[in-house]
């Protein structure tokens, strides 16, 4: 496939290993934070951590959207499916997160409440036009990559007047994610990191200038990154060059796809439909100031949070999991007691163990094997 | 959620939407997240919607320099000094 199969290329991988392995200080370490859950997969899936030299350490980031989704939230979606009785429209990956009282959007689900299964926000518009005499929810989630979509659906539900249709809103955003990682720098548990790995798809669309500030409050380079193994090669030498000169600078792997200002018609949509929540409580990394949106006032008829009186309930996450900790880089999956054995894919204990994109999920099926 | 790959449009559709091909699959998207696009363009879908077109000349330098970094020679490496 174009544009895929050319960026998996063994031999050049190999080579980008080699020169690597020649660019390191070997009086060093390099830990370098992949912010996206996209990199994370990649990272395993293709074993890249045994192709770099053992000075060179991979940090997994915050950046897979169900798992900093917190309990609460997913509790919020079941709670609107049981009591008040809505079709709730939910993506694939967020059905098996464990949620309060041993439930999950699929354990309710085979209780009986209408919760579907769709693709895009756009299915679950059809699906309020297919029933108006049900009250419809799409629950949306995710970083800047499917905040776009929600703003486009918002949008055409106000064009078509659908009385029926709301979103239940928990889009989150990953400067500010990354703001609390280098905050929470001072916590005795944090591992220093030296410098990121930046999203591919969320830099589409924000573009590469959202990272300038970050870059100059911390001191810590970003080169944003594709998904594909050469990519994050890649990345990872360039982050390698800047630190060993010195430098800390955005730079910019995946030019195919993100420019400077990103995409500034998706962005034009998003600021006419969302404003800044003041804080938002993100599984693992916890209370985030301005690391949100709500739906703003002139569309509040389509806001679910408003419209059903939602309040937000924190719950603990459970005693065993250690997810808090990995989405931070504190820890790493191995770490957790109950890794592979209490909790797998099929009997998630955390979030970060249900989405292919969570460490926990990526280290169990690609990386549990080697040592 | 966030791993998509790039698809190919294959015909302009009504309503800000577009026919795509990935490996042999077809689909029907929006469009309506981006400007300008033509049958042929790569686009980067989520959830249904394109969220960005992908530039084929930056593609193509972009692997150049992946064979000119992976030939370095490692026995005479840039130095890290
Ligand atoms: S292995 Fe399971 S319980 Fe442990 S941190 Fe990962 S998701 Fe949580």
């Amino acid at each position: 496939m174009k544009y895929i199969a050319e960026f998996r290329d063994g031999e050049l991988a190999r080579g980008l290993a080699k020169t690597i392995a020649a660019t390191v200080n070997p009086a060093r370490e390099y830990r370098l934070m992949e912010f996206c859950g996209g990199h994370t997969h990649a990272i395993s899936r293709y074993g890249l951590q045994d192709l770099l030299p053992a000075n060179v350490r991979l940090i997994h980031g915050p950046g897979c959207p169900v798992c900093v989704l917190p309990i609460g939230r997913i509790d919020s979606a079941i709670a609107l499916a049981i009591q008040h009785d809505v079709i709730l429209c939910t993506y694939a990956d967020t059905l098996r997160v464990p949620a309060s009282g041993g439930l999950s959007l699929l354990k309710a689900k085979a209780q009986g409440a209408d919760i579907r299964m769709v693709y895009s926000g756009a299915d679950a518009l059809r699906i309020a036009q297919d029933n108006p005499s049900r009250a419809v929810v799409f629950f949306a989630i995710g970083f800047e990559t499917t905040t776009p979509p929600t703003a486009a659906i918002i949008l055409q539900a106000q064009r078509l007047q659908l009385a029926n249709f709301s979103v239940l809103c928990n889009h989150v955003l990953t400067p500010a994610a990354m703001v609390h990682i280098m905050e929470s720098q001072q916590d005795p548990a944090a591992v220093a990191i030296d410098g990121f790995v930046g999203p591919a798809h969320v830099s589409t669309v924000i573009g590469s200038g959202q990272y300038e500030g970050f870059v100059a409050r911390y001191q810590r380079p970003v080169v944003i990154a594709g998904f594909e193994p050469l990519d994050v090669m890649q990345a990872i030498l360039m982050l390698i060059q800047q630190i060993n000169a010195g430098r800390t600078e955005v730079e910019n792997e995946f030019t195919r796809a993100v420019t400077r200002e990103g995409n500034r018609k998706a962005q034009g949509l998003c600021e006419q439909v969302f404003e800044l929540r003041d804080t938002f409580d993100w599984r693992g990394l916890g209370e985030v100031p301005h690391s949100a949106l709500k739906i703003r006032a002139e569309f509040a008829q389509f806001d679910a949070e408003l419209r059903y009186q939602i309040d937000y309930l924190k719950v603990p996450d459970h005693k065993a999991c250690a997810c808090a900790a990995i989405l931070r880089g504190h820890k790493r999956p191995a770490d957790c007691k109950v890794f592979g054995t209490v909790c797998t894919p099929d009997h998630p204990l955390g979030a970060c163990m249900v989405s292919s994109e969570g460490a926990c999920a990526a280290h169990y099926t690609y990386g549990r094997f080697r040592v | 959620m966030c791993l998509a790959i790039p698809a190919r449009v294959t015909a302009l559709l009504a309503n800000d939407e577009a026919r795509i091909e990935v490996g042999g699959v077809h689909k029907v998207i929006s469009i309506a997240l981006v400007d300008e696009v033509a049958v042929g363009d790569y686009l980067i879908v989520h959830v249904g919607f394109a969220i960005g077109k992908l530039d084929p000349a930056e593609a193509e330098q972009t692997l150049a320099l992946f064979a000119q970094m992976a030939q370095l020679d490692p026995s005479n490496p840039a130095p890290y000094q």
